[in-house]
This record gives structure tokens, C-alpha cells and sequence, in this order.
């Protein structure tokens, strides 16, 4: 981590898979960025748009979704609503004046401890490369 | 499936097995005489059974079923349908031979609905198709076999009554090559992970040849023998040691058909040196791989799998037979590949939890569920619509409005409607909307 903790990514994961996925990551000793701050959720459904636009209102650089694979969702068809809703948001982003790749949403299952490192390992390096958000 | 812990109710499909086991004594009277003959599935198409059969030997119930496909009458019934090409023959043979009248044409596949408290998956595995392998030539040569398939040759009420034979000729072999890690450690196949129990029974099949014939001489190509176990080790080293058995650390490149010999071409990654073979028989020790359709049977119970369709727990260390679902329970290999000490007790320790849960007079619920604030509620139902559990219901309010409001035993706590809730009236108790904006902004640090 840089020492300004910059860029800051927030994460949203879901309790089932991709919480499960970061721990996965941390008992097989993978590493990543420690530029992501993790909030846990029941489900990625439970992610009100509300949470990414105050994320991003408050400075954060970059917003994560993380849920269960489409079909493999703890509550059946949670990640299914949030799919849907965050395809929209991403295209609001633009026309708040925020960089649509600041958004992310993956699937990552509670095995893929390798994979959750990746998706961060590869958000940071973009952001990185993309800047500070400019907050006025 | 439907319900939740305590209450599960579960749809199962009864398959027709066209004879009434009320009736049946499993005398035996008419799988001794069905004329119909096919290649056994227990036997690995290596023996036979008839269209009406018993699965193998110790079948519970010692019942048979009727093979709808193969069975000669259920052939003519369907000829007489159209009566289109060749007649065949109106067998009949079971139902005039059984001597308690217990075969019965008219049955049909039903699905039983049945109520549970508890449900614990044990649909174990299938081996690795070795066919997968191109160079091992596994199902172009005959002689070319899986570790089952000896099993089965070995088996004392196998199809050769435990004589051990080339399936090519029916010859005695003398030179029987082993190939570990057939479908396991191995990227290329999509199989990374260890199978853990065939270099277990590898080692017993060489020490079990050599019991059978003290000419046969054993080969074994490995990648490690791992052992890992009560008196595991010194039983690998028995297979040495005591019945001969020369372990070669290394892959096979190739086999082919010599004459009458396989030629096995492999290296010797100690030595460092190509090794050459004439070979009466090859054994792959097939690893293992979850049953088909096991992702399919975690979706319906709504429960977790990983990438190779293996079942997953609630905890790998401290929850091993739990799930994530309440109420359900997993056991054995359809978790990961495993032995049977480890499965027996895997097995023994979901029972103990199922009982654990069953007797205690009352449940302990997740207090995380969501409620509804009937002052801000205004009845629109865009909750109801999402919640997949059901949980959301209707209640009068006194001023004569209807609201909603949340069965706590129904809801899992997933927050679908608070997210979907327009005007906030919807929060989920440990997951508020107050809650993890604090998170946000204490994360955000500004």
C-alpha cells in the first residue's frame, strides 16, 4: 500500500462467496493490495446504489461489488438483482462525472481465493494508473 | 425442495420398477432365468446381468427392478404400438416363473412428496473417464484398464469368480504395469488436486497380483506416493518391499499395442533415463471426481460447490459436515476425495449432527432478519416481489391501510428488500442502511 492509501477501493462482498473468497485468499496466503477496504453484506442484492454513490461522495477512488457466480447465488437469486441494478449504475457513473471503470462488479466464489486476489491485485494496478479522483 | 430447517419438504422421484416389492421374496427364480443378457454396470461391462437383476449381489433390498429399455416384453409392447418391423418375441418369462405374482406391468414412475427435518448429501463420486488420456490408449486397448476394473477381476464373486485375466485373450498376465494419478494433479485435464486413495490402492492391487500369482511382476509409474496415514506408509512399503512391486517416479509418454504385449514407454525421473516396458496388462489408477449432476443437486439445495463441482462446507476446519444452508449436511467424497476411515467418520459425524439438531425441542434462528417500520411502509410490495423465501406478508394496519410485514422463521436475512424498498421502511437487523453507511464513511476515513 502506498503511503497515502491512495487509491482507496471500498468493497462490497457478499457474506456466502466472496467474503468467503478474500478469507479463502488469506488462508492459502495469497497477496494483494492492501488498498481495498472490505464491507461485508448478506448479499450482493443487499447493495442499495445509495452505498457506491456515497462511497464515491465521500472520496473514495474506486467502488467493488463482489457476489456469488449468476446461479450460484446463497439466496437464489440475489446476484441476479444487483447484476441488473449495477449495469445501470455503471452507465449513471458518467453522467455523475465519474470514470465508469471506477465501478466494478465480479463474481467471485467462496473457493476462488486466487481469483479475489487477482480482481484486486488488477483493480488497484488500473486505478493506479487512472488517478485520484478529483473531489471538490 | 422446498421449507427450511425442521421443515423440509422434499419432492422424489420413485422410478418404476415393474415388480412389487411388497410381494418379491428376492427368491432369485427370475433373474436366473431372464433370457435377456447385457453388460453388468457393477461389473464395469466386464460380466453380465439380465433386464430383470438385482444391481450386485448385496443390494438392499435383494429386490430386483426391471430394466424398462432392455426387457423383451416392454420391446414388444412397444412394437405393438405401431406393430412396425420386426415382431419381437412376448418373453414373459419372469411373470410366469415368479412364484409370488409379484411382477406388475402397470407401474409407473411417481414423485413422492415426503416432509424432513434434515437433509445430508452423500452422492459420493464417479472415477476420472480415462479415455481422456489419448496416449494411454484407455479404451482402444483392451488391455488397457482401470484400477475398478481389476478390482472387480480380483473380486472373489466378480465376473471371473476372482481369476484374474486379460480382457483382450483371457490369459494369465505376468507383466502388469500401474500409472498413478490418472485424472488427478494434473492441469491438463482440469483435475490440480489429489485424489488421496490410489497410490492407497495401488499398492494393494500389486501386493493382492502377487498373492494371486508369484510370477507376476508389478511396475508402478508415480508421481509421489502419498501415504499419509496410520500404518498408511508401511503398507506402500509392503507392496515393495514384500510383493516386488518396482515403483518408477515418472510419467508414461505412450502406449501401444506390441503383438500380444502393450509397449509402455515412460521415463525414470530418478535415474533419469527413458524406460520401455512389454507390458500384459496396464492399470490406471483412475482418480476422483464428484458424481454427474452433483452442482445441479447444490442448486436445488441451495447449497455451495467449487469449480469441479465438489460440495463445500460451511467451515473447512471447524464445520466440516455443516453447510451454509441450515438443516442440510454433507458427508463423504462428494466434498473432495477422501478414503473410507475418513468417510465412515465424515458419515458418523453428520448423523451425529443431524440428531444434535432434531432433538432439541426448539430451533435457534438467525436474529438477523429484516423488519418493516409500518410507519413508513406504504404498501407498494416491491419487497414481496423480490423476496425469493416467501417471507413477506400482508397486515392491516388500524387506519385501514395494508402493509407488510416479515415472517422472521421465513426470512434468511438476505436484504433483497431493503435494497428494493423505495421509501426505507425496510432494514435488515445487523445490516441497517445506518449501519453500513457508518462503515462507509469511517472506511473512507474523511
Amino acid at each position: 500500500m502506498s503511503a497515502d492509501n491512495k487509491p482507496m477501493i471500498i468493497g462490497f462482498l457478499c457474506n456466502w462467496c466472496s467474503y468467503a473468497g478474500a478469507d479463502m485468499a488469506g488462508t492459502s496466503r495469497q497477496t494483494y493490495p492492501a488498498n481495498i477496504r472490505i464491507i461485508r453484506v448478506p448479499c450482493s442484492g443487499r447493495v442499495d446504489p445509495l452505498f457506491i454513490a456515497k462511497c464515491f461522495e465521500e472520496g473514495a477512488d474506486a467502488v467493488l461489488v463482489a457476489g456469488c457466480h449468476p446461479g450460484d447465488c446463497h439466496y437464489s437469486e440475489g446476484n441476479y438483482y444487483s447484476r441488473r441494478r449495477f449495469a445501470l449504475l455503471r452507465e449513471l457513473l458518467n453522467f455523475m462525472g465519474i470514470e465508469k471503470e471506477r465501478f466494478r462488479i465480479e463474481w467471485v466464489s467462496a473457493s476462488e481465493g486466487k481469483r479475489f486476489a487477482k480482481i484486486i491485485t488488477e483493480f488497484t494496478e488500473d486505478m493506479t494508473k487512472l488517478g485520484s479522483r478529483k473531489v471538490s | 425442495m422446498r421449507g427450511f430447517v425442521g421443515n423440509f419438504e422434499v419432492d422424489i422421484l420413485k422410478k418404476a420398477k415393474m415388480v412389487d416389492h411388497t410381494k418379491c421374496t428376492g427368491c432369485g427364480t427370475c433373474w436366473q432365468k431372464c433370457p435377456e443378457k447385457l453388460p453388468s454396470e457393477f461389473d464395469l461391462g466386464l460380466g453380465q446381468r439380465t433386464a430383470i437383476y438385482i444391481p450386485f449381489a448385496q443390494a438392499v433390498p435383494n429386490m430386483p427392478v426391471i430394466d424398462r429399455e432392455n426387457c423383451r416384453y416392454q420391446k414388444y409392447l412397444e412394437w405393438a404400438k405401431t406393430e412396425e418391423g420386426k415382431k419381437p418375441p412376448e418373453c414373459r418369462i419372469c411373470e410366469k416363473l415368479c412364484p409370488t405374482g409379484s411382477i406388475d406391468w402397470g407401474q409407473q414412475d411417481e414423485i413422492v412428496t415426503q416432509e424432513f427435518g434434515a437433509i445430508v448429501v452423500a452422492t459420493g463420486f464417479k472415477t476420472f473417464d480415462y479415455s481422456v488420456y489419448g496416449e494411454y490408449g484407455g479404451g482402444r486397448y483392451p488391455d488397457v484398464i482401470s484400477s475398478l476394473h481389476l478390482e472387480r477381476l480380483m473380486s472373489a464373486a466378480g465376473p471371473t469368480g476372482g481369476e484374474v485375466i486379460r480382457p483382450s485373450d483371457g490369459a494369465h498376465p505376468k507383466t502388469v504395469v500401474f500409472i498413478q494419478c490418472v485424472g488427478s494433479r494434473d492441469d491438463k485435464v482440469d483435475r490440480p488436486y489429489c485424489s488421496k486413495v490410489c497410490c492407497m490402492y495401488t499398492a494393494k492391487h500389486a501386493i493382492m497380483l502377487k498373492e494371486h500369482d508369484p510370477d507376476v511382476q508389478c511396475y508402478v509409474f508415480y508421481i509421489d506416493v502419498r501415504a499419509g496415514g496410520k500404518d498408511f506408509e508401511e503398507f506402500a512399503r509392503r507392496a515393495q518391499d514384500e510383493a516386488g512391486a518396482i515403483y518408477l517416479r515418472g510419467r508414461v509418454s505412450q502406449i501401444y499395442q506390441d503383438g500380444k504385449k502393450l509397449k509402455v514407454l515412460g521415463e525414470d525421473s530418478l535415474m533419469g533415463r527413458l524406460v520401455e516396458i512389454n507390458a500384459d496388462l496396464v492399470v490406471l489408477a483412475t482418480g476422483m471426481e464428484p458424481s454427474a449432476n452433483a452442482n445441479v443437486l447444490a442448486q436445488t439445495l441451495n447449497i455451495s460447490y467449487n469449480t469441479y463441482n465438489f460440495l463445500i462446507e460451511a467451515h473447512p476446519k471447524l464445520r466440516p459436515v455443516e453447510t451454509q444452508t441450515d438443516g442440510v449436511f454433507i458427508a463423504g467424497t462428494c466434498v473432495g476425495p477422501r478414503d473410507i476411515p475418513d468417510c465412515v467418520a465424515h458419515g458418523s459425524a453428520a448423523a451425529a449432527k443431524v440428531v444434535a439438531l432434531l432433538s432439541q425441542d426448539s430451533l435457534t434462528t438467525d436474529p438477523l432478519t429484516a423488519s418493516v417500520d409500518p410507519m413508513k411502509c406504504v404498501g407498494c410490495f416491491a419487497c414481496r416481489e423480490v423476496c425469493p423465501f416467501n417471507a413477506i406478508e400482508e397486515q392491516a394496519t388500524r387506519d385501514g391501510r395494508t402493509i407488510a410485514m416479515v415472517n422472521e422463521t421465513m426470512c434468511k436475512g438476505c436484504g433483497l428488500c431493503v435494497a428494493a424498498c423505495r421509501p426505507g421502511a425496510v432494514n435488515l437487523r445487523g445490516f441497517t442502511n445506518q449501519q453500513l453507511l457508518s462503515e462507509v464513511l469511517t472506511l473512507v476515513g474523511r
